[in-house]
Formats: structure tokens, C-alpha cells, sequence
């Protein structure tokens, strides 16, 4: 082999970032996580659409409540089976958070889990930092 | 229809059916989620070091530098430091301009015949352009998807996630990464199509990995926009990957191991075919050696030992015969 330094030197980084993922996590037990739901959410048992959907489609949900409510007034949300929602991330008992209380135990999970940072709390307000207005 | 640019996309049809009906049909996750891409991982690493092992074994009987400049000679002639590299740093240079930017890439002309007929070389340099989208954005998106494969995600690939998505269109956020592969390989695709002399040299081996990649980057947009995974169950079945302990979580959709199934055969097929360029950029003879030709000679590593038998051995050899007949020696006794 000619240059046999430099190819070395040069596989060896190549097979160091190719494998990083494999020594990266050496030695990490891997947890999956599991949301907690608040005894509200269980006792409610169901969300606004079945549970398979919600846990994939639940920002394209929010993202056309959103609209629905700033750009058409529109406040209700009528589920299959005739039950109305109030659609709100986070104002009222009906709201999202309402039900799902606990944003650290529900939301950040799995968000953290696959490194999603979703920009929800740019504008709302978390329903824990709320409570203390609530008291006044 | 050109047969060629017909069967690879044919292939990658018949890849896409494999996954799809070994998933839907047969229940195959177990092969499509942990098998196959343990077993791409393994040829891509060992097949790519041993090409270039075998590369490195290859000598280089000649200094073959392509010279774009003047090259370093008599001291009032200005030489070009980068384009004809005398020292190691020029090359060092050199070669990171060609990795980084594609600096040759960038010298790109088209030939025209004009009325007369006379010859021009035209300014082209959206080849230049595209592929440097595509690969950098390729890179990205890579980049990005260690968040998969890594527990608690380090704050630099989070960042990257954000100005990659800093558009903030719909939700989940459009990654401009994503969009950019997509339309720059759809580019590198219709050259090869469209252009005439293009498609004529095009083989079935450029037209394959050029469909793979972008089966690979219209299933991912699939799944992150449209028919939607469940991204924990994603990540559960990564990091079994990633930490030796692999299994296959309940739920997770079809186009997923569809989506895995492409990138395993890119892995596998990586080091057979021309994607080798990656590891052979930086082998390349034409342009990682100094244009040094005139100050050092370069010598072949596979040339013949010869023996060789010097004048000054020749007088050691006959020098009292010599004095004696009175021919003139370099060495007096």
C-alpha cells in the first residue's frame, strides 16, 4: 500500500463518523417514553380523534384549529361521534390543555424524545405558569 | 423511452414492492427494520474501506496534476499557487476547494457551434450549482437525521433542525433541506434526460442511484407531511439499531420500512458503483499531487530494481589497470 499513513489515518475517521451513532449511545440505556395522562384524560378516554391519529396528526390538527379560530371565528369542533370541542391549545376547560394538564409529563416527553421543539409556547402560556394569575 | 434511465426505474419500482408488500402482505418488519439495514451498514463500511485499500494499492507511475495555472519556476515568473500547486499547502488548498465547492465542477462550459460554423465555449454553470444544492443539502439532511440515533440530541443538531426549518411553513415545519434534495436530484435527473449528448453517455448505473435517491427523499417527505409515522415508534426502533438491541415496535406504517429499505440499498450498493467518489475525491492523482515535475523527479514505485554498475565502481574496479595504461582516472591510487 503507498501512503499507507495517510489512508489509514483517513479510514479510520471515516469508519469513526460513519459508526458515531453506535459509540455515541455506548453504555445509555435506551427508555422510550411514555406520556402520562392526567386523571382528567382518563377519565375522559377519548380525545378529539382516536388515539393513533392523534399521536401522528396532532400538530396538523392544531395548526388548522389555529386558522379555523383566527381566520373564520370558528370556536367548535364537532368530533365524529357528535361531541363538541372547544378548540384552544391552552384557554378553558375544554381547551387541549385543559385535559392534558401537565405539559412537562404529556407534551415534552416524546417532544424531547425525537428532539422536537415545537414553537406552541412562543406564544401560549404553559397551564403551570398560569395557575398563579388564576389565584389572584 | 431510452431503456436505460427505463430499467433503473424499474428497479427502484421493484425495491419499493419488495418492501411494501413484504411489510403489508407478508409481515416482514423484522427483515425490512433490523436484517437488511445491519447488513447494509456492514457492506457500506467494509466494502468502502476495501476499495480504497485497493485503490491505495494502485501505484501512481506518473505525476499526473492537471495544471490550470503557471507553474512555479525561474523567480521572476509569477506562479499560480493554488491551480498548480508547487507545496503541500497549495494542495491542501486545492483539494479543499474541490471537496468543499466542487472547484473544477465550477470551470464547467458548454461547447456551441455558431453560424460560420464557429466553435464558442459557453458560461454553464448550473450544473455547478445544483450539485453543490444537492450534496449540501444531502449533507443536512443526514446531518439531521441523527436525531434518531442519538439519545438526549446535542444542542448543535437542534440548532441545525431550527435554521433548517426557520421558515416555520405549516406544521410540521417544512425543512428547506428536504425540498432543496428533492428538486436538485429531479434537476441532475432531467439533465441526464432532456440533454441529448447528455443521455447518450448516461448509464443505467447513473440513472439508478439518481431514482433511489429520490424514492429515498420522496418517501421521507411522504412520511414527515402527508401519511404521517409515529415518530416515537421510529425512534424505539433506531436506537434498538444503534444500541444492539433491536426490535421492532408495534404500529409504524409501511412507507417507513420502505424508507429504510431504500437508504439500506444506497448503503449496500455505495462502495460497487460511483457514489465511490466520496472516498475517491480524495484520491484522485490528477489532483492531490504538487505540481512539482520540474524540481523533483517522481519516481514509479513498481519499476524494476536494476542493477546497475556506476563509472566510479568501474575504476575501483580497474584503476592499477588503468594508471598502467595510461588513461586518466577521476581517483589517483
Amino acid at each position: 500500500m503507498y501512503d499507507k499513513n495517510k489512508i489509514v489515518t483517513g479510514l479510520v475517521i471515516f469508519v469513526a463518523i460513519v459508526t458515531f451513532p453506535f459509540w455515541y449511545n455506548l453504555g445509555k440505556a435506551s427508555s422510550v417514553p411514555e406520556p402520562k395522562l392526567s386523571e382528567k384524560a382518563k377519565a375522559a378516554k377519548e380525545c378529539v380523534v382516536p388515539k393513533v391519529d392523534m399521536k401522528q396528526e396532532h400538530m396538523q390538527i392544531l395548526d388548522l384549529w389555529r386558522d379555523t379560530v383566527v381566520r373564520d371565528a370558528n370556536r367548535v369542533y364537532k368530533t365524529g361521534k357528535g361531541k363538541t370541542f372547544n378548540m384552544s391549545l391552552s384557554t378553558g376547560e375544554e381547551s387541549c390543555m385543559g385535559c392534558h394538564e401537565d405539559k412537562a409529563e404529556f407534551c415534552d416527553k416524546c417532544h424531547n424524545y425525537a428532539s422536537v421543539d415545537p414553537y406552541c409556547w412562543d406564544c401560549h402560556i404553559a397551564p403551570k405558569e398560569k395557575k398563579p394569575e388564576e389565584n389572584k | 423511452m431510452n431503456e436505460k434511465y427505463l430499467y433503473s426505474l424499474i428497479a427502484v419500482i421493484a425495491l419499493f414492492l419488495v418492501a411494501y408488500a413484504g411489510v403489508e402482505a407478508a409481515g416482514l418488519q423484522w427483515l425490512f427494520g433490523i436484517i437488511i439495514p445491519y447488513l447494509a451498514i456492514i457492506t457500506f463500511i467494509v466494502g468502502f474501506v476495501v476499495r480504497v485499500k485497493d485503490w491505495a494499492c494502485s501505484p501512481v507511475p506518473f505525476a499526473i496534476p492537471t495544471t490550470c495555472g503557471q507553474q512555479e519556476s525561474l523567480p521572476w515568473i509569477k506562479p499560480s499557487k493554488i491551480d498548480n500547486p508547487f507545496s503541500t499547502g497549495g494542495v491542501i488548498i486545492r483539494m479543499a476547494l474541490e471537496i468543499l465547492l466542487f472547484r473544477s465542477l465550477f470551470r464547467n462550459t458548454t461547447c456551441k457551434i455558431n453560424e460560420g460554423p464557429r466553435i464558442s465555449y459557453v458560461w454553464e454553470k448550473w450544473l455547478w450549482l445544483f450539485s453543490l444544492a444537492f450534496h449540501y443539502s444531502f449533507l443536512v439532511v443526514v446531518v439531521r437525521h441523527l436525531r434518531f440515533f442519538l439519545e438526549h440530541v446535542p444542542v448543535c443538531f437542534q440548532i441545525l433542525d431550527k435554521i433548517d426549518g426557520f421558515l416555520q411553513i405549516g406544521l410540521p415545519g417544512v425543512m428547506l433541506s428536504g425540498v432543496v434534495l428533492l428538486a436538485a436530484a429531479i434537476f441532475l435527473l432531467l439533465r441526464r434526460i432532456l440533454i441529448s449528448q447528455v443521455r447518450y453517455f448516461s448509464l443505467a448505473a447513473d440513472f439508478f442511484p439518481l431514482f433511489l435517491i429520490i424514492g429515498i427523499a420522496v418517501s421521507g417527505i411522504m412520511m414527515r407531511y402527508f401519511t404521517k409515522v409515529d415518530i416515537v415508534g421510529v425512534k424505539e426502533l433506531t436506537m434498538g439499531i444503534v444500541t444492539f438491541r433491536p426490535h421492532i415496535p408495534d404500529g409504524i406504517g409501511a412507507i417507513f420500512y420502505v424508507h429504510v429499505f431504500f437508504v439500506s440499498v444506497l448503503l449496500a450498493y455505495f462502495p460497487f458503483s460511483k457514489l465511490m467518489h466520496l472516498g475517491g475525491v480524495f484520491l484522485s492523482p490528477t489532483r492531490n499531487l504538487r505540481c512539482n515535475t520540474r524540481a523533483h523527479r517522481h519516481i514509479n514505485p513498481w519499476n524494476p530494481k536494476v542493477k546497475v554498475h556506476t563509472y566510479a565502481e568501474y575504476e575501483d574496479d580497474f584503476r592499477e589497470k588503468m594508471i598502467g595504461a595510461g588513461l586518466p582516472v577521476e581517483k589517483e591510487l
